[in-house]
């Protein structure tokens, strides 16, 4: 069945469009992730345009990240406090984030930027997820216990002054790295599309050794707010967000992620992020492929918008 | 969804205008099946039908079959658009090389009884705009604006990509005379349609000469839920965010209440 999208200015396939919802947070609900870096390329390849699509994938994740946020709150296992702290930065990341998307729109260095920025943060996480994994599979197989790291280790960033005690996480530690990743995280959200959890998770439990038992749940909260403001901020500055492709997609991804949750607990931790960092890595690699690889066409035509 | 509306019994009521010259005084009269075409929810793309006829008078009597050429153009709301050149830099490509076509129509169907250029000598199709090699497309160039010569890789390029999405088009021998003097002819609009007023132009040949034309006038827009989703986007911007941020949370509360497990 064949639906008009009233921003995106194309008629879709409400269906190809339901299953694509379905399928990555069936991946999002087995990882732990927002999935817009899967979403985000598919809807450019279905020929949205690529800025309409980023703006509108804000809205699944936002849907997603909000389900499994709640779940995570009724577990008591958010982080309010380092939440609200990685906020602070998320926000100042996510307005610069969409001024640079506004400009680079305008210049016609968009694709490129989006393109180049994919194939890197995914190249480079997919890279150290794959052989993070691999080292941790093979201290199971030796039949080694499998904690990464003695839980009092401390590294530079802990010396950095302005200390804030953050409680349900048991962590004393400054609050400028704290407001360096939230930039960082809304920054990319706005830009590419995608809620950056998968990052995120990352850089929490290795730069400031969150506790795993807090980790997702407030990672999901910070993915929650930086996507929620973007949609608003997109739909202010550019107004390209369709509600109803963002309306079709999200309740897709939100079938999609309880099917995913349940696969995902039958599996092993480190196969997980084994299988995640090969997807990462996969999804970088196709981008790579479009950059290096001579285009079909060399010629493109947009509408030239007035600069803002 | 065709819009092959049954508005074919008013087509012929409609007044011709502008007779060039007393000497080829010939009335052309034209309608459009509908004149305006409402984008909804199941809108993939719209067939018009243009019927006309060639009206004798008493200075100048109808000319025996196949002696008339019509030309029709319909021209989309004027934009100015980019065309951008991918080339090679340090490894990867990106867009290098761009040119600005100022206000161009964004929709462009030229339909003709013939081949563009049998119809009339090359100069008389450039003074009226017809066929898409003689459309005036003004390019800035550094800081001139020209039309170019169409063999202008930029001008060819931009040509061959409307024409890919269907937004431009040529289609020679798609006007067909049901009689001596009644013709119809079928215009396709695609289904990424811009928006807004359309200008249709019918002209009238015989011998490589202009006889008479007529216009009309083509209105494309969303409407319903489209049209009211469209122009919340764009009139109450933050409104239209804070709604849809809402439904996102909305419907991330529903499937964690619905699959609520513990």
């Amino acid at each position: 069945m064949q639906i008009y999208l009233p921003i995106a200015e194309l008629p879709v396939n409400i269906f190809v469009i339901f299953a694509m919802g379905l399928a990555v947070g069936f991946i999002s609900g087995m990882f732990g992730i927002g999935g817009g870096f899967l979403m985000t390329p598919l809807l450019i390849f279905l020929g949205i345009a690529p800025a309409v699509a980023v703006a509108s994938v804000t809205g699944h994740i936002a849907a997603s990240s909000f389900s499994g946020a709640l779940s995570y709150l009724r577990r008591k296992a958010i982080d309010l406090q380092l939440a609200g702290m990685l906020l602070t930065g998320g926000i100042v990341g996510t307005a610069l984030g969409v001024a640079l998307f506004t400009l680079l729109r305008n210049l016609g260095q968009l694709d490129l930027t989006i393109g180049l920025s994919y194939v890197t943060l995914l190249g480079v996480v997919g890279v150290l997820m794959i052989s993070e994994s691999i080292r941790a599979i093979m201290r199971g197989r030796q039949g080694r216990p499998t904690t990464l790291r003695r839980p009092g280790a401390h590294n530079w960033i802990h010396g950095l002054p302005l200390k804030m005690r953050f409680k349900r996480s048991r962590m004393y530690i400054s609050v400028i790295p704290v407001w360096a990743i939230g930039i960082f995280i809304g920054f990319v959200g706005a830009v590419l599309g995608i809620g950056g959890g998968f990052v995120l998770v990352p850089m929490l439990i290795y730069f400031l050794r969150v506790p795993t038992a807090t980790v997702i749940g407030t990672s999901m909260v910070l993915t929650l707010v930086t996507m929620a403001s973007a949609m608003v901020m997109h739909a202010v500055t550019n107004h390209l967000v369709d509600a109803v492709l963002a309306l079709i997609l999200m309740v897709g991804g939100g079938i999609g992620a309880q099917f995913g949750a349940r696969a995902g607990q039958n599996m092993r931790a480190e196969r997980l992020r084994f299988l995640l960092g090969l997807l990462v890595l996969a999804v970088g690699l196709r981008f790579a492929y479009d950059l290096v690889v001579a285009p079909d066409d060399l010629f493109s035509v947009r509408i030239l918008e007035p600069l803002l | 969804m065709t819009v092959r509306a049954g508005i074919i019994g008013t087509a012929l009521a409609v007044a011709a205008l502008a007779l060039p010259s007393p000497a080829a005084a010939q009335r052309l009269v034209s309608s459009l099946s509908t004149h305006q075409v409402r984008v909804t929810s199941n809108y993939t793309g719209a067939d018009l039908v243009l019927f006309g006829t060639v009206e004798p008078t008493d200075t100048a009597p109808l000319r025996p079959p196949g002696s008339y050429d019509i030309a029709i153009t319909v021209s989309g709301p004027r934009e100015t658009m980019v065309t951008r050149r991918k080339g090679r830099v340090l490894g990867v490509w990106a867009n290098v090389e761009s040119r600005q076509f100022i206000n161009v129509p964004s929709y462009l169907a030229v339909v003709t009884t013939r081949p563009v250029g049998a119809i009339a000598p090359r100069e008389e199709l450039l003074r009226h705009q017809i066929g898409l090699n003689n459309t005036v497309l003004t390019q800035r160039i550094g800081t001139d604006f020209a039309d170019v010569v169409p063999t202008d890789p930029f001008r060819r390029a931009f040509m061959r990509i409307k024409q890919e999405q269907g937004l431009y088009s040529e289609r020679p021998n798609a006007v067909t005379f049901l009689s001596p003097s009644l013709f119809r002819a079928d215009i396709p609009l695609p289904a990424q349609v811009i928006f807004g007023s359309y200008d249709v132009e019918v002209e009238l040949f015989a011998d490589g000469r202009l006889l008479a034309r007529d216009q009309g006038k083509l209105d494309v827009r969303k409407d319903g839920f489209e049209e009211f989703v469209a122009r919340s986007a764009r009139e109450h911007s933050l409104l239209y965010g804070l709604a849809a941020m809402t439904m996102a949370l909305m419907v991330g509360w529903l499937s964690s209440v619905i699959f609520r497990r513990d």
